[in-house]
């Protein structure tokens, strides 16, 4: 039996698969076992009501897709009376993911979610279709730093922050949020982009511009994992374009100690489940005894033991 | 009938059964006319489980030089419950139903559903009108089904470009409906036309209920000769997807319900919704 287990600072994890904020809710229940993911994340939940984007809201794209939902939101209150009571059933751990228009909004929610049934605060300081243009708080690590650090004296639960790729310095939001107390951080979420319309010679989606996601951004994304686990001490959750096993094994070795899965559920609704059992077998037949032994090994640090072992 | 209650006659009712991923064989994939196709799929599991008014998330084949990445929604054209099979009527438009127009008998289709909340007939309803054009008729088609197993009368309206178009008259007329056939080749499918047409059906007493789908144009016809004669019914709705689980939002229309107006998901909450719920678009 391989030991899948994974910790997020204090969080122990039965395996390191979980989706991605926005890509799952309680409709999966329908077609899943919920229990045999590793946790569940939530849709960002915003203070008040939203009502999301105009559509269309979706575009396709060679190996992926764009979005520009908007984050559509019932609000707090809905979500503490409705949304965490569901998951009590369940026995993975549940991470909200909250997102808010200021950083004082974001402390608030900070102390709002910090409920009995909910492990831990996910921050949505990367989406790209709230602000204009796509900006983004993680774009810039002074602002990183500022929410993060409102959100940490409000609250004792576990934070971790979602940062963007749509920054040349990932690395430098990766190091304020730690500074500013978080407690992981999740790299990333997607990729500013766009698609016209050949017919209309117009934007696809309704805003313009919105997130791609999918196998397209993987090897982005990853490269952004492996520099970000060269910059900070807590643990890295990869997401971004992982489809198998062997995408999550990838992203271990380059440093993350859990991964997102988003897009690939809109393909196959049993993909993390899938997922799961494939890393369990990936494991076994190469005798690695724990999912653990995988973190990091493609790490610069990590060099001298990979050639000692090869050796 | 004011608008609130109709909202509350309307309300379709949620369906209890799960869809699923499914593994169906192609059993036939054939050509209806120039731009449409037949579909029919082996799948006894997913075809027990079907209401009317649903559909699929169809995984398209790939293509040589094209992407298809994300799944088709395709009504069921055709349920056999205890046959096994599904029938899906597609319309050749862009991609992904240039992929599925590839697929040839014994190929496998990976098919999630059946998915969504189909039609509902009220029991105050005896005798329905349907308006359905052009490939709308895939969706509307096991309404004849559902009708006739009820014992409810049902009108077909049948709208397309041409009369090769009007491929699914035999499905209503094989369920006990009178068909009527409007065409813009004949120069008598244009709103004016069709609204003579539904008064005659209204002033008859054959119209307890409207169905509609797709069209905005027939819809708003619908839902103001609905308004002025007190009449419901429902319509069926499309929107680009890509879960088809409600999990996304990319679905959304706006909906008004109990007095608000709601971004609805069309996949979960839909695709079929009260005929004055919807908001045209
Ligand atoms: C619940 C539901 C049931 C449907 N049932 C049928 C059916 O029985 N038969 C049938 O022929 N079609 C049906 N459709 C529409 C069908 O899904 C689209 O035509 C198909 O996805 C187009 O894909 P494509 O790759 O061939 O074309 P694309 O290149 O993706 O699109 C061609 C055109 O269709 C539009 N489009 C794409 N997807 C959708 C969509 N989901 N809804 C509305 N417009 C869309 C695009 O904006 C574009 O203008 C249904 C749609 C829904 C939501
Ligand atoms: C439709 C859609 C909605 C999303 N909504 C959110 C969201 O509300 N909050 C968030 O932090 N990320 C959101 N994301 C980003 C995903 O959680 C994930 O980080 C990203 O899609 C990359 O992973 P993937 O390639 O596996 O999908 C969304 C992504 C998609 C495709
Ligand atoms: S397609 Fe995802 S919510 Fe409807």
């Amino acid at each position: 039996m391989v030991d899948l287990g994974v910790r997020i600072g204090s969080l122990a994890l039965r395996n390191p698969i979980m989706p991605g904020s926005g890509t799952f809710s309680e409709e999966l229940a329908r077609v899943v076992d919920l229990n045999r993911l590793g946790a569940y994340v939530t849709k960002s939940v915003t203070p008040g009501f939203r009502d999301g984007n105009p559509t269309p809201r979706v575009a396709e794209t060679p190996s992926g897709m764009l979005n520009s939902i908007g984050l559509p939101s019932k609000g707090i209150d809905h979500f503490l009376a409705k949304t965490v009571p569901f998951y009590a059933r369940y026995a993975a751990p549940l991470v909200v993911s909250v997102s808010a228009d200021s950083p004082e909004d974001f402390a608030m929610m900070a102390e709002r979610v910090s409920v009995p049934g909910v492990a831990a605060i996910e921050i949505n300081i990367s989406c790209p279709n709230i602000e204009e243009g796509g900006h983004a708080v993680a774009m810039e690590a002074d602002a990183t730093y500022d929410v993060v650090s409102r959100m940490r004296v409000r609250t004792d639960w576990p934070l971790w922050a979602k940062l963007t790729p749509n920054t040349g310095s990932a690395t430098a939001s990766a190091r304020a949020a730690e500074a500013a107390g978080a407690d992981a951080v999740v790299v990333a979420n997607t990729i500013l982009a766009m698609a016209i319309d050949l017919e209309t010679l117009a934007p696809k989606l309704g805003t313009g511009t919105g997130g791609l996601s999918g196998p397209a951004v993987k090897p982005v994304i990853l490269r952004m994992v492996w520099q970000c686990a060269q910059a900070v001490r807590i643990p890295i959750i990869g997401s971004g374009g992982i489809m198998n096993a062997t995408d999550v094994v990838e992203y271990l070795a380059a440093g993350a100690s859990a991964v997102q899965v988003g897009t690939a559920t809109f393909l196959y609704p049993k993909a993390m489940v899938r997922i799961v059992d494939g890393l369990a077998a990936w494991c076994t037949e190469r005798k690695i005894a724990r999912v653990t032994d995988l973190i990091g090994r493609a790490l610069p640090s990590a060099a001298p033991a990979r050639r000692a072992r090869e050796a | 009938m004011r608008a609130d209650t109709l909202a509350a006659v309307e309300a379709p009712t949620p369906l209890p059964v799960p869809g699923d991923e499914y593994l169906g064989t192609v059993l036939v994939n054939a050509a209806v006319n120039a731009r449409y196709k037949h579909l029919v799929v082996s799948a006894p599991e997913a075809a027990r489980k079907i209401r009317p008014g649903q559909f699929f998330n169809l995984l398209c084949p790939p293509l040589p030089d094209e992407a298809v990445f994300l799944r088709r929604p395709m009504s069921v054209y055709q349920m056999h419950p205890n046959g096994g099979t599904v029938e899906f009527l597609y319309h050749v438009t862009g991609a992904g139903t240039r992929a599925l127009a590839l697929l040839a008998p014994g190929d496998t289709l990976d098919m999630l559903g059946p998915l969504g909340l189909g039609f509902s007939l009220d029991p105050a309803w005896r005798r329905i009108v349907v308006l359905a054009r052009g490939v709308g008729l895939a969706t509307l088609a096991p309404l004849a089904q559902l009708a006739q197993a009820s014992g409810v009368a049902i009108t077909a309206v049948l709208s397309a470009r041409s009369k090769l178009d009007l491929m699914s008259q035999s499905v209503f007329a094989d369920a006990g409906a009178e068909v009527l056939t409007v065409t813009d080749e004949e120069g008598t499918s244009a709103v004016p036309q069709v609204e003579r047409l539904l008064l005659d059906l209204i002033r008859a007493g054959r119209a307890d209920a409207f169905f509609t789908c797709g069209s905005n144009r027939l819809l708003k016809l619908l839902q103001t000769l609905g308004r002025a004669h007190g009449i419901g019914g429902q319509v069926a709705i499309e929107q680009q997807m890509a879960c088809g689980l409600g999990m996304c939002f990319c679905c959304v229309r706006q909906i008004e319900r109990n007095g608000t107006v709601a971004n609805l998901r069309v996949c979960r909450d839909g695709p079929v919704f009260g005929l004055h719920e919807a908001l045209s678009w």
